[in-house]
């Protein structure tokens, strides 16, 4: 039964009901509603208990701001935790859950808290947990979890949908009050690319808290012009958003919640690129902090206002409204339409004009003040205090207060701009901001609808000056025509200094007035401080219905003036966003992106093992059926290269085509070798530093042309190298004649390895592919199976390799075509794995060798390093102290018996040493089984490397236990002489 | 922050890779003094104030920008392509 839901009225749909779930129960509510305006339309107000006093709380406000009605909304993974009540859209089926209190929201074991209350003051957990140091994890802090917070968070992966947008536009609108409608509306009409957002899912702001919306003429003028916009297609009307973050730029960021009754809902995540910027995010009404001001049943006038205008919904049947602003008076008015009997109205400033205090037929208290409102789980009256300190108890279950109106500042704030304290207005406005920000409505001044539009329309026209585009006509509402009353002047009251009852200042942290005295009186002085102290506004409210009465309070203490007491930081984001949504769509498997190499669907095909290298997923290893153990697979493949002939797609290596007349010149400045002589149709290794004189990347480089070279890179480093070029041509020799251009995902590159390759490989082209016509490190372009591609005679494994590319089109085809080609020879595929064998039994190097803290030297490639020329690297390679003879260079490590294994990252002792840093003679970077050798073999980094070739070390891993005897070999473990290679 | 390219206009400071202080630019001859050496490599100034960068449009152009950057605002004061100055 919706017991408090007025019988007409307000902006829900009467023919659709929603049913949805509170703490297990069920209720009904309306299409329109949110879940406050349905759970208050049920007579429920008790939302919550307070976080560390676990004291009852009700709903306080209608808007973001919201400090208490914070709920666990969904289950399982889908549950939200601390999700607004008053932000939520109604959908049916919605569970909510309260939060905070056990066993139940009316009975809260914890509320014993309260009664500690006096302990549980500013710094409380400082003080008081100090020792035992170990009592700290174990004990108090699980203890004061469970006691003290929030909602929980569901444990589970996050099931939703993020999505990330990009927006650019003429002007952005954030908010869609008066002021913000009438901007975006004229930044329509006259042609601009307008974005417009609002956090609520009914665009129109303050005038949807107008009495009877559809019937008055702003509410008539809003609708259609909310028509217009989302029918114009140059303006995105995005309702439920957030504006959350400004940033350099300014871009700015927005989380747009899902529309209810998606069938498929998405979170947006939105970075909007305007040209002109219009704020108009309208102001937050204040409360008034004094004694027992969190019972359910106190809440902002203008909140009260909302629910019976808007959702035609009592948030009570008695009420006393306190308010020190003109607008309390006219909230007070609302209430009494609606059939809520206004028993008193408690202003604190005196002279009122009648004509304002004879809007409300109830007892008028000027001059007066709330001191206490009194209840348990519900308000039941509110002590009234006169200035001659005449008492007056009124009975009430609802309790409206207005306390002056705070613009909503913080995005102004996130750039670092300070806002400063207008004492007319008494609020923090915002500094001006560069970058075509202006501001419009509340936040620009406005007190009132009528000014609030005509704000807009000068924001917008101003926009479109500097936008120089011609401004349409519009019209806006006359507005003020109910309102000929002259405003009185607001009278800040932030606090109610009789107060004896707990006054709380922060309600979703519990901070009362008292903690805030106590910080003051404990030398906390600034603002920064007392907020930490006190962790005054650093709820997921961010204090916005808190932080200006805390200061105010501090001011009062220090008997300063608001205006140098300061303000806290504002930061981003302005509204909790989940982690999800940054992330968007790189979640799970498609945190980056996957790349497949040409073969991949063939290789699926043959049952390959897959294994992420970088982006790309290459296949690992080709079990058979019978192998149980992949090291069987492994073995198999490297025997097959090593004795007949395999296949492996090596299309994942970085790829560079350079073209032009210094090319050569080029090429000899980024590798440490020569490369001017080196002739058309042969290839060479290349070695590439960093200018620090450590060792960058490596591979083969061939030169197809007088002025065309293709560069080739390891899988890792194809994008850095790439980029490297770029630099060291447009940032260090823009004078070359030289172009790049990165050919990686343009190439199916095979390998073809093994003594039988030959044979297949002539099967595949016409081109003669003789030792004599295609030698050792020979490259040629040459139509493979009809198909122009190149050959280049490469080996990666040490046997007469080729490798074959072709368009990475044919990749698939031609893996077929290779396997068919060498069936007669027995060929096979091999994997990642097995060409991790084979080129660690050949000594070649690769990503663990080349880690950053090796330089050519240690590689053993020092005297590959040109004196003739200068190159990235040079100088600083030659500094004394990477030269000297204890520095570690590259060997060969065995285990001294087939049985025993060692794996890379053992560090190598002297077998009668100690195992302590003192004694670290090198580590092992790269560490296989070789069925070849038939141990287990590695390379590494070695001191004195000459000095114990030969000799037997110990290579200990304390961490896995290892601790095993190993012999310092050369780094070529198979064919150190090349024969194979030159076949 | 967006950055003006001046091949592909603006764009977010997401797109671009960000190398540094644009004195890498000025790379010593090699038969330099290795204190100049280590002084190009190794130290960099940390103004406040303008400062000029480099930053490469990785996912644009592709070209590496000069960008001089106000660190105190954040305001892009020019963006100018590297070759041009190199």
């Amino acid at each position: 039964m919706q017991v408090r839901r007025c019988p007409a009225g307000g902006l829900i749909d009467r023919a659709s009901p929603v049913r949805f779930s509170f703490d297990g129960k069920e209720y009904e509510g309306f299409r329109g509603d949110t879940l406050a305006s349905a759970l208050l339309a049920n007579g429920i107000n008790l939302m919550g208990r307070s976080f560390k006093y676990h004291r009852p709380r009700g709903v306080f406000t209608a808007d973001s701001s919201e400090p208490n009605a914070l709920m666990e909304i969904g289950s399982g993974a889908h549950r939200d935790p601390n999700v607004k009540a008053t932000m939520e859209e109604l959908v049916d089926g919605l569970e909510a859950r309260s939060q905070n209190r056990w066993p139940s929201l009316a009975f809260d074991v914890m509320a014993v808290n309260g009664l500690l209350s006096p302990i549980f003051t500013a710094g409380f957990y400082y003080k008081t947990f100090m020792w035992p140091k170990s009592f700290w994890e174990k004990v108090y802090e699980p203890v004061i979890r469970r006691a003290a917070g929030l909602g929980r968070l569901s444990d589970e992966p996050d099931p939703r949908t993020y999505e990330r947008r990009h927006i650019h536009c003429d002007i952005l609108v954030v908010g869609a009050g008066p002021a913000g409608l009438a901007a975006a509306l004229l930044g329509a009409r006259s042609g601009a690319r307008v974005v417009l957002a609002d956090e609520d899912f009914h665009l129109g702001g303050s005038l949807l808290n107008l009495r009877n919306y559809k019937q008055t003429e702003e509410g008539a003028w809003a609708d259609a012009a909310i028509a217009e916009l989302n029918n114009t297609p140059k303006v995105t009307v995005l309702p439920k958003t957030a504006v959350f973050g400004l940033y350099d730029g300014p871009v700015f960021a927005a989380l747009q919640r899902p529309q209810a009754a998606s069938k498929n809902p998405v979170t947006f995540y939105w970075k909007i690129f305007p040209k002109q910027t219009i704020l108009a995010t309208g102001a937050s009404e204040r409360g008034v902090v004094f004694g027992g001001n969190d019972k359910p049943g106190v809440m902002l006038a203008s909140a009260a206002q909302t629910y019976v205008n808007r959702f035609a919904t009592k948030p009570g049947r008695r009420s006393v409204v306190f308010t020190s602003t003109d607008d309390g008076w006219y909230s007070a008015a609302a209430l009494e339409k609606a059939g809520i009997l206004v028993a008193a109205v408690v202003d604190p400033r005196e002279g009122l004009s009648p004509a304002l205090t004879g809007t409300v037929d109830a007892e008028c208290f000027q001059g007066a003040v709330v001191e206490k409102a009194r209840g348990g789980r519900h308000l039941q009256d509110a002590i009234i205090t006169a200035e001659n300190g005449k008492k007056t108890t009124v009975q009430c279950d609802l309790l409206a207060v207005s306390g002056g109106w705070s613009p909503n500042i913080g995005l102004t704030c996130h750039l670092g701009a300070k806002p400063s304290w207008d004492s007319a207005r008494s609020a923090f406005m915002p500094a001006k901001l560069p970058g075509g920000i202006a501001y419009a409505g509340a936040l620009e001044g406005s007190v009132s609808t009528g000014t609030a539009l005509k704000s807009g329309l000068e924001a917008a026209q101003k926009a479109l000056d500097l936008l120089e585009m011609h401004s349409a006509e519009i019209k806006i509402p006359t507005a003020e025509k109910n309102l000929n009353i002259s405003r009185s002047a607001d009278m800040p009251l932030w606090r109610v200094r009789s107060a004896k009852e707990k006054a709380f200042v922060d309600l979703q942290h519990d901070v009362v007035a008292t903690d805030i005295s106590q910080a003051n009186r404990e030398g906390f002085r600034s603002v920064e401080h007392v907020k930490r102290y006190t962790t005054l506004g650093m709820a997921t409210d961010q204090g916005r219905t808190s932080n200006l009465n805390g200061l105010a309070i501090l001011a009062d203490e220090n008997n300063m003036p608001m205006s140098s007491i300061g303000l806290t930081t504002y930061r981003p984001p302005y509204v909790p966003v989940a982690v999800g949504a940054f992330a968007g769509e790189n979640a799970g498997l498609d945190f980056r992106p996957k790349r497949l190499p040409p073969s991949h669907r063939w290789a699926e095909r043959q049952g390959a093992v897959f294994v992420e290298a970088g982006d790309w997923l290459r296949a690992q290893y080709f079990p058979k059926t019978e192998e149980k153990h992949w090291r069987q697979s492994v073995d198999r493949e490297v025997t097959a290269v090593r004795t007949k002939v395999g296949f492996s797609d090596v299309s994942t290596l970085g790829k560079i085509d350079i073209f032009g007349p210094d090319a050569s010149v080029l090429l000899e400045r980024v590798y440490i070798n020569a490369w001017r002589k080196l002739a058309v149709g042969k290839a060479r290794y290349g070695l590439m530093l960093r200018d620090d004189g450590f060792a960058m990347d490596d591979g083969t480089t061939a030169r197809m042309a007088e002025d065309h070279y293709v560069m080739t890179t390891t899988t890792a480093k194809a994008g850095p190298v790439f980029q490297h070029l770029k630099f060291c041509h447009e940032c260090l020799w823009s004078d070359l004649n030289v172009a790049f251009v990165s050919s990686t995902d343009q190439w199916a590159q095979y390998a073809l390895a093994g003594p039988k390759s030959r044979d297949v490989l002539q099967r595949l082209t016409d081109h003669d592919v003789s030792n004599e016509a295609l030698p050792y490190m020979g490259a040629t372009a040459a139509s493979i199976l009809g198909v122009e591609g190149r050959i280049f005679r490469l080996s990666f494994s040490g046997e007469l390799a080729y490798e074959i590319a072709v368009p990475a089109r044919y990749g698939e085809e031609f893996a077929e075509a290779i396997m068919d080609a060498g069936a007669a020879e027995g060929i096979e595929p091999y994997g990642t794995e097995a060409l991790g064998v084979l080129r660690i039994e050949k000594g070649h190097l690769a990503g663990p060798e080349l880690n950053g803290q090796t330089t050519a030297q240690d590689l053993g490639m020092g005297r590959m390093m040109s004196k003739k020329k200068d190159f990235i690297g040079r100088k600083m390679a030659l500094r004394s102290y990477l030269n000297a003879p204890d520095r570690a260079s590259l060997v060969g490590i065995r285990a001294s018996d087939p049985s025993i294994s060692f794996e890379a990252g053992v560090h190598l002792f002297a077998p009668d040493a100690p195992v302590d840093p003192a004694h670290d003679l090198g580590y092992v970077t790269s560490a296989v089984f070789s069925p070849t050798v038939d141990a287990t073999i590695g390379l590494g980094f070695l001191s004195h490397a000459e000095e114990y070739s030969g000799r037997l070390l110990r290579a200990v891993d304390p961490l896995r236990g290892t601790n095993v005897s190993v012999e310092v070999c050369s780094p070529h473990f198979v064919d150190p002489d090349g024969e194979r290679l030159r076949a | 922050m967006i950055i003006p390219c001046p091949y592909c206009g603006r764009r977010h400071s997401s797109e671009f890779s960000y190398l540094g202080d644009a004195s890498l630019m000025r790379r010593p001859d090699f038969e330099a003094s290795e204190e100049m050496w280590s002084d190009y490599i190794y130290l960099r100034d940390n103004r406040a104030g303008n400062h000029k960068e480099l930053w490469r449009h990785s996912f644009g152009c592709g070209a590496w920008l000069i960008v001089e950057r106000n660190t105190v605002t954040h305001d892009v004061l020019s963006v100018v392509p590297a070759k041009d100055q190199s």
